[in-house]
């Protein structure tokens, strides 16, 4: 069997990743895609310590994460295609206002 | 090397590899694709760790619902395209410096402490299975469940609302 800190261990590779992206790209639309990287790493590890506790809490907090994070996509894409219908770009160096 | 370990480093091989690669891609289509690997791997670990369940709705509803609304979305902006500016230049140390920190850390908590090292052992037949959510869900968790479904309308509206044409506005 597998040892929970490797889950540990690949959760926070992910995550870190996911803030990477964050913190370095630029297009709006990736930068979302990182968000969904770093629950997905929260994810996994909600999983493994439900598992590791032998416990089916983590799984529904792991249900009710993708139910959030599916709303929060699609609240997200609208507001990209708003702000690109006004502003004709999705770099985030040129989104600096919120006036339309 | 048993069988599980072996498992688990090639599909966190390819884990950490999607998501490098979706990192690193110029065309944002890619890194859609490249992200979509990573949670079908995501999903299989989900099952290693006997949350069949989770593994389903990891697939339909991330891999599935959410990455086809992105390429939706992307390929209907045309913004795949899209070249990293010269400007934020300070940014990219700093990143890195924080992210070599935050796995640094990681590795502290990891290493530094027993309780989290233990093996996993072979759980109970009917652990995780969806009846068990299922029970789980609507008796302890019925309220934050209802409160889920009046989250994913209001969602809804607002997302109508944001993207409705304004056509009071004079042209």
């Amino acid at each position: 069997m597998v040892p929970v800190s490797y889950y540990f261990a690949l959760s926070a590779i992910l995550f870190t990743l996911g803030a990477l992206g964050v913190l370095l790209r630029r297009n709006a639309i990736i930068v979302f895609m990182s968000i969904e990287l770093m629950l997905n790493a929260a994810n996994l590890l909600f999983v493994a310590f439900a598992r590791s506790f032998g416990a089916l809490n983590g799984q529904i907090y792991v249900f009710f994460v993708i139910a959030v994070a599916a709303a929060e996509v699609a609240v997200g894409l609208a507001l990209i295609v708003a702000i690109f219908r006004s502003r004709q770009t999705v770099n985030l160096d040129d989104i600096t206002s919120m006036k339309g | 090397m048993n069988g599980d370990l072996l498992l688990f480093f090639g599909l966190a091989l390819v884990a950490v590899g999607a998501a490098v690669a979706m990192l690193v891609s110029r065309n944002a289509v890619y890194s859609a694709l490249f992200l979509i690997i990573n949670f079908a791997t995501i999903a299989v670990f989900f099952l290693m760790l006997g949350a069949p369940f989770i593994a389903m709705a990891q697939v339909t509803v991330y891999a599935g619902a959410i990455m086809v609304l992105f390429l939706f979305v992307i390929m209907l902006l045309g913004a795949e395209q899209i070249q990293l500016p010269g400007r934020g230049g300070w940014q990219r140390p700093l990143a890195i410096l924080l992210a070599v920190a935050l796995v640094a850390e990681t590795a502290v908590v990891i290493f530094g402490r027993g309780e989290v090292t233990q093996m996993l052992q072979p759980s109970a037949s009917d652990y995780g299975n969806p009846q068990a959510i299922g029970m789980t869900l609507f008796s302890d968790f019925l309220l934050p469940f209802e409160v889920t479904s009046v989250l994913l309308l209001a969602a809804m509206v607002g997302v109508i609302v944001i993207t409705k044409e304004d056509r009071k506005k004079p042209e």
